[in-house]
């Protein structure tokens, strides 16, 4: 490191920002409570290196999910003052001098401190058959690969830019009260492989989207395309199935299977 | 053995209250209620034209008290606010290209202020005339 930069740390180095855990130790706590922790501040620090920053220096204890540091893994979702963030991705500047409160993602079981249990996101997720399904099985490798225009990849681009973080759910009032709701992730995946012009599994997935926990446990809240940390907007996905699941409804009504 | 307790947090009835953006949304919901109740007075209105000139003239003055009054303009201002929310939203469930282009939000969230303005219109003057 450089003397300036070490200069630029020395000077604001004596600035404390107050962060407040929601623990949960599973093998002796009966419910979550809260611990302060007080961390040294730096306007480049984010909530993630300051969770490493207590996990090294202050209580080796504390419990939380990160990987890449980089808003790619989607790993370390959690709560910062109520909104569901990832942890790389929002800086202690923005918060700075207010304390900060950092809970487990929101509509998740706690499984320990700032880790979720994701066993029924992961399961949504597989039941929506993420993966494309060709019109004919036994096309051969040497007759070549799926071609596809900028124009067809733009229909669902978008939608494909999920990394699983979980943040949608967490912003869900509408999966907070009813987990059997699909859900704003798994239904934005499935509009992915639904809209591109290389899948014929439409009639298959459209089954989970006409359920009343498909599409229509949405009630248009919105909030999941507002913390979605990768653009994915799985608000417009879901009202664009709707569409789709009415005209289904209503062609079946003149043509039944 | 495993010592794995998975901790449910309740959501609790407020939830709605602790985030700006959910009280926003119920109350852009919540005016349902106000314009159920618009409506039903509307329904009221033709049952009681359907009872003749008398009934439907009683029916006429009843709208006159400040307290219809002022529930009416609380009715429009809700029913505003549902009108602009909503159309905010639109461009979420169109899917429209041109020349293999999405087409511009703005262009959609306008083209129902126009729709809206010439119906408004359109009804104002079949009301007037």
């Amino acid at each position: 490191m450089s003397t300036q930069a070490t200069h630029a740390q020395q000077a604001v180095v004596d600035k404390v920002i107050e962060i407040e855990i929601l623990r949960y130790r599973p093998e002796q706590d009966e419910k979550p409570f809260p611990q302060g922790f007080e961390i040294p501040y730096h306007p480049d620090m984010s909530i993630l290196e300051a969770l490493q920053y207590i996990k090294d220096h202050l209580d080796s204890s504390v419990s939380f999910r990160w990987s890449c540091r980089m808003a790619i893994c989607g790993s370390c979702g959690l709560m910062v003052n109520n909104i569901p963030k990832l942890g790389c991705k929002a800086f202690l500047r923005d918060y700075y001098p207010q304390k900060v409160t950092l809970e487990a993602l929101a509509n998740f079981p706690i499984e320990r401190d700032l880790v979720v249990v994701m066993d029924d996101f992961i399961k949504k997720l597989e039941e929506i058959k993420p993966y494309i399904i060709p019109e004919r099985d036994e096309k051969c490798l040497s007759e070549g690969t799926y071609q596809q225009t900028p124009e067809q990849m733009e229909k669902y681009a978008k939608f494909s830019m999920c990394i699983n973080c979980g943040l949608c759910y967490s912003a869900c009032p509408q999966y907070g009260l009813d987990k059997s709701f699909t859900g704003p992730a798994a239904l934005a995946l499935l509009a992915r492989y639904n809209r591109d012009s290389r899948d014929a599994g439409s009639a298959e997935r459209m089954k989970i989207v006409n359920q009343e926990q498909g599409v229509w446990s949405c009630t248009f809240v919105g909030y999941c395309s507002v913390v979605c940390p990768k653009g994915v907007d799985p608000a417009a996905a879901i009202q664009l199935l709707k569409v789709e699941s009415s005209k289904d409804y209503l062609i079946g009504m003149f043509k039944p299977d | 053995m495993s010592k794995r307790k998975p901790y449910r947090r309740e959501m609790n009835n407020d939830w709605w209250l602790k985030n700006i953006f959910y009280s926003k949304y119920m109350i852009r919901e919540g005016s349902s209620i106000f314009i159920t109740l618009y409506s039903l007075i509307l329904a009221w209105g033709v049952f009681r034209l359907s009872q003749g000139e008398e009934a439907f003239n009683a029916w006429l003055s009843a709208l006159q008290h400040p307290v219809s009054i002022v529930f009416h303009l609380l009715v429009l201002l809700i029913a505003l606010y549902h009108t602009i929310t909503w159309f905010s939203l639109a461009p979420k469930a169109v899917d429209l290209y041109i020349k293999g282009k999405p087409l511009d939000g703005k262009l959609i969230v306008a083209g129902h202020y126009i729709t809206f303005t010439i119906v408004t219109i359109f009804c104002l003057i079949v009301i007037m005339l």
